[in-house]
């Protein structure tokens, strides 16, 4: 045997098993097994690798060969290709689909070289059930720093300092609200990671908890530490069971080695982790229903005006809730440094955002992009365009909460500001792309159907006013629209955003505001015509042949 | 023996407030719901009144008081879904099943429900049947899948 070695990395995130990628991962263990190649060849198992459309990927190292739709019917050969004398498989190669040349490594595949993976990094190359897997890539490492080269002003002066902004509302900045708890009067606090991820659309928080647990729960330890909590609380959503486990395994794993319990690697410093499974309602990620629910009530926010959840959170102690990301963030800015992270980015958002990139376009999949790179870029770049030869319609950003973006934005950078002032936002990161195909009445009917159903019902602009909406675009998509229709949604937008007590009801006129903004015409065509210019709603199609525009249409 | 797989459940807890959701969530996972001598149970043993839980289990969505089918099928209603045509998915379904959104069948073989997410949505659309998740899926392999899946269950 020759002296050659190699490790066979292939993705178990949920994208990829859900193809048949945990039969793969058996299937060339046994073959490696059988063949006693356990010498040359390892193989491991990895979290979400981003591109999970292409899935099951495998990459090989450490030549970063870049496999994917890969069958269980294809082990054998990729084994044998293994072997000294083996060739890399062309067939499983990624295939440029406009040029159609395979593209061996995946560095090559533009789906990745435009990307700027750092909170993604370990994301696909490490085994998230194996702590020794992120020891070997520093783990743990920041921990180890902040405790014992670092007071707790200092860790959070480097938060400060990095510029990081979290994801709920307007991008809060991350060491203003540290600082906050840290301040807050109590001897008792706590952390939560609210993994929750409400946001249909959206999977960055599933995969980073999937796919690498260890930077989370450290980024946890280190806010303890950094804020003077002793306990921590993982909030995940009831739909992740893959999450739970791997968490689960990491804490299990994290206390084995000294870096959660009593006295952290000697310094003193007690913290441990607990997981939270949410039971499936939207409205618990909201920070004052989130610690509701945990303490077992039902999750309803707390009515304005009321103390800060950094100040009084769960069980009435200072709490600090923050994003998975946000605390995946962590360990890298205490490791290489405020500086470090404040260079990448712009001016006012720094370093990266993380994008559920999906919907009509081809390449979709989890992506890590730096702060102001333009839409254009990750659309047409990273995503490949729009497939089919349609045309590009509009972008939706922030789930419900956000808005639908059309052509025009296209060159705009992307940054919690920017997206704001276009009546959109960065939310949890979900990013939907329609065509020419997509309904923006339907679209928009879509997003007031959920948030009716979510609407914790305590107050009334939020509970009736969504539902009042929710009808009147139901009627439009079905030819029921009357003339005074437009005016009347921007009437009662009004009134849930300034009525209703918690950021569920207050941006939940969104979505209808900007399709309303930038789609009007899809709106009167609906109305005046009764006709559905992208041909969805069902009611309304039948009228298109019989409309003039249909001739100028391509 | 219900009596005794619920006093082992409980016996794993201490009985606080906040153990009343990882209570239901164990119940409802042994039970495949949540049986109303159960919700009782839990409620003296929490020491609250027995609405109070109802009113927890009724406010989450994951709570069911009715049965499973033997295959749980959940279809995505999330946005990638969503325009990819999650809704003629459904209907599809629906069809081939027979049944409606939130409803089961006689036989318990099949319950269906939508989700606001799976999560999966780079493969939209998505369904779930039990722990499985089917993605790309347009009218035709659901179909499919719902015509092999009754041929493969005795
Ligand atoms: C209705 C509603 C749902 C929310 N859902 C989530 C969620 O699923 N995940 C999340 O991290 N934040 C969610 N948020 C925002 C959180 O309340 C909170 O601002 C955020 O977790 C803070 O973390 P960050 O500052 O680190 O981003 C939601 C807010 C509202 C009003
Ligand atoms: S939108 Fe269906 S899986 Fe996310």
């Amino acid at each position: 045997m020759s002296n050659r070695r190699c490790t066979v990395l292939i993705c178990q995130g949920t994208g990829c098993i859900s193809g048949g990628a945990e039969q793969i991962f058996s299937s060339l263990e046994e073959e490696v097994t059988r063949l006693n190649l356990g010498e040359s060849v390892q193989i491991k198992r990895t979290g979400c690798h981003g591109f999970c459309q292409r899935g099951p990927l495998i990459v090989i190292e450490p030549e970063s060969i870049f496999y994917s739709k890969v069958k269980l019917d294809d082990v054998p050969e990729i084994v044998q290709s293994l072997l000294p004398e083996g060739k890399p498989l062309e067939r499983l190669f990624y295939h440029d689909p406009v040029t159609g040349k395979p593209i061996p490594h995946y560095g090559d595949i533009p789906f990745y070289n435009k990307q700027e993976r750092t909170v993604l990094r370990n994301c696909g190359h490490i085994d998230p059930e194996d702590i020794g897997d992120f020891l070997a890539v520093g783990g743990y490492e920041a921990l180890r720093k902040a405790l014992f080269d670092m007071t707790p002003e200092q860790v959070i002066e480097e938060v400060k300092h990095s510029g990081l902004r979290g994801l709920g509302g307007a991008g809060f900045p991350t060491g203003r609200k540290w600082e906050a708890c840290r301040v807050a009067p109590g001897e008792e606090k706590y952390i939560i990671c609210n993994g929750d991820e409400g946001d249909p659309g959206a999977f960055q928080d599933r995969s980073t908890m999937e796919g690498d647990p260890h930077s989370v729960l450290e980024g946890m330890i280190i806010a303890g530490y950094a804020i003077g909590a002793k306990k921590g609380f993982v909030y995940v959503r009831a739909e992740y069971p893959l999450a739970v486990k791997r968490l689960k395994i990491a804490i299990t794993q994290a206390r084995e080695e000294g870096f959660l319990g009593k006295d952290i690697l000697g310094s003193g410093f007690d913290f441990d982790i607990e997981i939270f499974q949410g039971a499936g309602a939207f409205v618990c990620g909201e920070s004052t229903a989130l610690v509701l629910s945990i303490q077992g009530k039902r999750g309803m926010p707390k009515p304005l005006p009321r103390p800060r959840t950094a100040e009084a959170g769960l069980w009435d102690k200072p709490t600090l809730l923050n994003n998975v990301k946000t605390f995946a963030n962590i360990p890298l800015i205490i490791n290489r440094g405020w500086k470090w992270f404040a260079s990448r980015g712009t001016e006012k958002s720094k370093g990266t955002a993380i994008f559920s990139l999906t919907g009509k376009v081809a390449n979709c999949g989890l992506i890590e992009v730096p702060m102001g790179i333009t839409l254009r870029e990750v659309i047409y770049d990273i995503g490949g365009g729009i497939p089919g030869g349609k045309a590009f319609k509009a972008v939706q950003t922030g789930g419900p909460s956000g808005g639908c973006l059309p052509a025009s934005f296209l060159d705009m950078p992307v940054d919690f500001d920017s997206l704001i002032t276009a009546g959109s936002m960065m939310g949890s990161g979900g990013m939907v792309v329609m065509d020419e195909d997509t309904c923006m009445v339907d679209v928009a009917r879509y997003f007031l159907d959920f948030t009716r159903r979510e609407s914790c019902g305590q107050c009334i602009p939020c509970r009736l006013g969504t539902e009042q909406m929710f009808e009147i675009l139901d009627d439009i998509t079905k030819g029921q629209g009357r003339p005074e229709d437009i005016e009347l949604l921007l009437e009662l937008s009004d009134a849930i955003i300034h009525g209703s007590l918690c950021a569920l009801g207050k941006t939940a006129p969104n979505p209808v505001l900007t399709t309303i903004r930038y789609f009007r015409g899809e709106y009167e065509a609906h109305i005046d015509e009764k006709w559905c210019p992208a041909g969805v709603c069902r009611e309304l199609i039948k009228e298109k042949g019989s409309s003039p525009e249909t001739v100028g249409r391509k | 023996m219900k009596e005794e797989l619920l006093r082992r459940i409980l016996s794993s807890y201490k009985g606080r407030r906040e153990d009343l959701i990882p209570i239901l969530q164990a119940v409802q996972a042994n039970f495949g719901r949540l049986p109303e001598e159960a919700m009782l149970r839990i409620a003296r043993f929490i020491g609250i009144p027995e609405s109070e839980v109802y009113s927890v289990a009724s406010f989450y969505t994951q709570f069911r008081l009715t049965p499973l089918g033997r295959k749980h099928v959940t279809v995505c209603r999330g946005t990638a879904c969503h325009i990819r045509s999650a809704p003629q998915i459904l209907q599809e379904i629906e069809k081939v099943v027979g049944i409606e959104e939130g409803e089961v069948t006689p036989d318990l073989e099949y319950s269906l429900e939508t989700v606001a997410c799976i999560g999966c949505c780079a493969l939209a659309p998505c369904i779930r049947i039990n722990r499985d998740v089917y993605g790309e899926l347009t009218p035709e392999r659901a179909r499919e899948l719902f015509s092999t899946s009754k041929q493969m269950s005795p």
